[in-house]
């Protein structure tokens, strides 16, 4: 186990560094900050740009840049935005929660929704029930996530008037963002739900769980879910991942206060310092979220315990 | 009937059964009756309809798409066709409890075996946790299983595939159940290990006075373990009656026709050669021999060899530390040494664990050899170029035992037939290769019509057809059958062994027949080495080994083997244990024995 650990650590570090240096270094081909931040002054001289350039910073050469931003992870430093001046550590601190919060409220609605009724398909196979839960999949899969979105905000917030259309506020105002992306999510986990269900009902140890006289919803939640288990969760695992980039585009229509509009508005403005932390706590997170997925194999299924 | 099964009310008694899936009808009209404490063999091929109804006497068969036709099954007093699936949860498992085929499949791999038994006991027991887990330990040692206080907290993973059987005994035990049925419960587990499940299973029946459903294809079996024997094909009863009875004087044409074609353990006694039988068929309802009787006096001595193995030993890497140091191997094989002459069938005879595939696939260079040499022609693997190594696969080709799984289902068989053709270019020009392949389907038995359809469309038997005419199109030197013959039915088994035969006799083929199965290596090998965890322990002819067997290991494989023949002695010999874990740390490497030849070309392993 501690080699186990040693190994995904050494991995995670690899990860964030071959990301966060892909990233820095693309951003700066895209444009000088101390240009975009006073476009429209007009004014500006060569050696007022000069100057600003070197009160951000960029006027050092890459690796030294890039190398003051990885001593500055290690102490959680993450510099100043260019936009504003605030710590960048403060933003991140503020952003993460709502990011957080969103993506856990929308995967646990999905996951709470597609198991039962991908274990309701495939039991049902071929039948009714198994046709009208994989159309009403493919219609869920078809769906955009922006046009989605603007269609329950305007039937929703604008002509009923039942639920803030944008912000983070109460439990209500996760109503609309949540379930846009929990629909599209459990579009694809019912399908996912389905096909491994339907492989491990084939399985003669389910057949000997019915002959010991077991009912159904045993025989389905207890021996055969756990036995699924383990290829939900590796994409489950996965998806979390595409989730916090799919993220971006929600927020932005529901102006959600995360990671995804920070990461959005430091694009935009050429805020290094930003982005460069919101791509790192992002891969950290996937890494992270990879790496709980692995321990909960162990977890699930003894065989791979003991290797 | 028996004049005995008149005096009591069955317990179970299945009456005028038919069961459909589909628009198919896969049981019609069944009727047979079960005895408290007496065993009824339900005997038939692959699609006679004996699983199903099984499957139909526990109403598991509603869960697969299955509709009752017609008929009754009374137990108890109750129509089990007519209760609700809420009333068969209580009988299942408590009444009526059943044991399967596959014991390696059968435990569910995320709970520990006492979970898995206490389940059971908790469902329809009046017990908590703690007394059903004691309980649960009882009932391992009551199927034998040592230290089952310890065994409880372990998973199906960690037993072997004779200890799971056991313990899916163990738990069909449980509530101590009035009806079992076994569905083929030890087809897939080797010999010695079936001597030993069939034993507990008979003496438990009569401690617990249980009535017996026992399924199975292996007429050894049935004579071993049954009272009264239900023969089914078709999905139809043929015969019925006490066993005695159904082996001494059969009635029916198939019931005859299936005794005729089950291999028979010393068939072969006094004969110096294998031998060509005659087949018996089913022609126009009456059964007939076809074919003729013929010597098969095919393997060339003079010659020098075709093979030559020496000193073969093969290891896996089990275990390592971080730094990727091993510290466990597996010694699959271990100095084994042996030659195989043109025309000569050389059989490689052990149970699971053996190392018998592996000497195959590594001769086949499937698998690379840890230490030794093999030698095709007198030349060494090791002395060849890769271009020489690659032609050596056309002139050895390798049949694998999973006619369904060895043929890709995406291919047509014409094209899986030319792939050895083209792959070592031996003919040029589409009209020459299917010309080829269309000899090669006429050859095996099959028309050149079926060179267009998929691996799906044929049954088993045919299917291994088409794999025998894939090994003949790069026309081999050597055939390498791997279980080859295992996965059919006996009828069917016996029309591969007369091809294989007969493409001995036409082609000079040698073949190298891995097989765990005694009888069938009986008939078909010139020569039998007998390995135990990747050794040889006696190797010889095959009248040397099988009627002068040396080595306790023989003599014990021998006697483990269920003979077809119910007024035979019961061997009740129980053979403790279970073959030891081949797994070793490095520098423990398991002792080498020598052998010594106690007759000319025969070999005996000396003890450690």
């Amino acid at each position: 186990m501690a080699g186990f650990l040693v190994k995904r650590l050494l991995q995670a570090i690899f990860v964030v560094i071959a990301i966060t240096l892909l990233v820095s270094f693309a951003i700066r081909l895209t444009g000088d900050p101390a240009v975009t931040m006073f476009q429209g002054g007009g004014s500006m001289t060569e050696d007022d740009l000069a100057r600003i350039r070197a009160a951000l910073g960029t006027d050092k050469p890459f690796f030294v840049q890039y190398f003051d931003f990885l001593k500055g992870i290690l102490t959680l430093d993450f510099g100043r935005s260019f936009v504003g001046g605030t710590q960048v550590s403060t933003l991140i601190g503020n952003a993460i929660p709502a990011t957080l919060m969103l993506a856990f409220v929308s995967m646990a609605i999905s996951i709470v929704l597609s198991i039962p009724l991908g274990i309701m398909a495939a039991t049902s196979r071929g039948k009714g029930l198994d046709q009208a839960i994989r159309i009403f999949s493919l219609i869920g899969l078809s769906f955009p996530n922006f046009w989605l979105a603007t269609m329950l905000v305007l039937l929703f917030s604008i002509t009923l008037g039942l639920l803030p259309p944008s912000g983070m506020g109460g439990i209500e105002s996760y109503i609309m963002p949540g379930a846009t992306m929990a629909i599209i999510l459990t579009a694809t986990n019912v399908r996912l739900v389905r096909t491994t269900m339907l492989d491990t009902l084939q399985s003669q140890y389910v057949m000997v769980a019915r002959a010991k006289g077991l009912s159904e919803t045993k025989v389905l939640y207890k021996h055969a879910l756990r036995n699924c288990a383990i290829p939900l969760i590796t994409y489950f695992g996965l998806q979390f991942g595409g989730l916090l980039g799919g993220i971006v585009v929600i927020e932005r229509v529901f102006n959600w206060p995360g990671l995804g509009t920070l990461a959005f508005d430091a694009v935009g403005a050429r805020d290094y310092p930003v982005l460069q932390a919101v791509i790192t706590v992002l891969s950290l997170l996937i890494v992270g979220i990879n790496l709980l997925v692995d321990i909960a194999y162990g977890l699930i299924d003894p065989r791979i315990r003991t290797e | 009937m028996s004049a005995t099964m008149d005096n009591q009310t069955p317990l179970l008694s299945v009456e005028g059964l038919s069961v459909d899936f589909g628009v198919s009808r896969v049981v019609e009209d069944l009727s047979f009756s079960v005895q408290p404490g007496r065993t009824v063999a339900i005997v038939g091929e692959s699609g006679s309809g004996k699983s199903v109804t099984s499957l139909s006497i526990m109403r598991l068969a509603d869960m697969m798409g299955a509709t009752f036709a017609a008929g009754r099954i009374m137990f108890a007093g109750q129509d089990l066709l007519q209760a609700s699936q809420k009333q068969m949860r209580k009988i299942r498992g408590k009444e009526i409890a059943m044991i399967f085929q596959e014991p390696m499949t059968s435990l569910n791999p995320v709970f520990t075996i006492g979970d898995q038994i206490c389940e059971v006991l908790l469902l329809h027991e009046d017990m908590n946790k703690a007394e059903a887990l004691a309980e649960a330990t009882r009932l391992l040692d009551l199927v034998r299983l040592p230290d089952s206080a310890e065994l409880v907290s372990r998973y199906p993973h960690q037993l072997s595939g004779g200890m799971r059987q056991r313990v899916m005994i163990a738990m069909a035990l449980a509530c101590r159940p009035k009806l079992l049925i076994a569905d083929e419960p030890t087809t897939a587990l080797d010999v010695t290990i079936q001597a030993q499940i069939l034993t507990i299973m008979r003496e438990l029946q009569k401690d617990l006075g249980m009535g017996m459903v026992f399924i199975t294809h292996d007429m050894g079996v049935v004579a071993e373990m049954a009272d009264d024997v239900v023969v089914m094909w078709k999905g139809k009863k043929v015969e019925q009656g006490p066993v005695e009875q159904i082996f001494a004087s059969p009635q029916h044409p198939y019931t005859r026709t299936l005794l005729a074609a089950v291999p028979r353990l010393g068939s072969m006694t006094g004969e110096a050669f294998p031998k060509r039988m005659p087949l018996t068929v089913l022609e126009d309802g009456q059964p007939k021999l076809v074919g003729e009787e013929r010597v098969q006096d095919t393997a060339r001595y003079g010659d020098k060899p075709l093979l030559s193995v020496k000193d073969l030993s093969i290891r896996f890497d089990i275990r390592k530390t971080i730094f990727g140091k091993v510290t466990h191997r597996l010694s699959a094989v271990s100095k084994v040494a042996f030659d195989i002459y043109p025309g000569e069938t050389l059989a490689l005879v052990g149970e699971s664990g053996s190392g018998k595939s592996t000497i195959g696939r590594t001769i086949q260079q499937l698998q690379s050899a840890h230490s030794g040499d093999i030698s095709f022609n007198g030349r060494g693997y090791s002395e060849m170029s890769a271009a020489d190594r690659f032609r050596m696969r056309q002139e050895i080709q390798y049949i694998f035992q999973d006619p369904f799984a060895s043929l890709d289902p995406r291919k047509t068989v014409g094209f899986s037939i030319a792939e050895p053709i083209n792959t070592h270019g031996l003919l040029s020009g589409g009209q020459a290769i299917r010309r080829r392949v269309d000899e090669l389907l006429e050859r095996v038995g099959l028309g050149s019509q079926y060179a267009d359809r998929y691996p799906h469309e044929f049954s088993g038997g045919q299917r291994q057809r088409i794999c025998i005419a894939r090994a003949l199109a790069s026309d081999p030197k050597l055939i390498i059958a791997d279980e080859a013959l295992s996965a059919l039915d006996v009828s069917i088994q016996a029309q591969i062994i007369n091809l294989f035969m007969d493409l001995q006799a036409e082609r000079g083929l040698a073949y190298l027949f891995i097989s765990h199965d005694m009888a069938v290596v009986e008939k078909m090998s010139h020569r039998v080495a007998v390995l135990y965890l990747g050794q040889i322990m006696e190797m010889g002819s095959r009248r040397q080994v099988f009627e002068t067997p040396e080595h306790d290991y023989t003599r014990r494989l021998l006697a483990s083997v269920p003979v077809a023949d119910p007024a035979a002695q019961r061997n009740t010999v129980l053979i403790e244990g279970d073959i030891p874990n081949p797994v070793h740390r490095v520098g423990e490497e398991p002792a080498i024995l020598g052998r010594e030849e106690i007759n000319p070309g025969h070999f005996v392993a000396k003890s450690a």
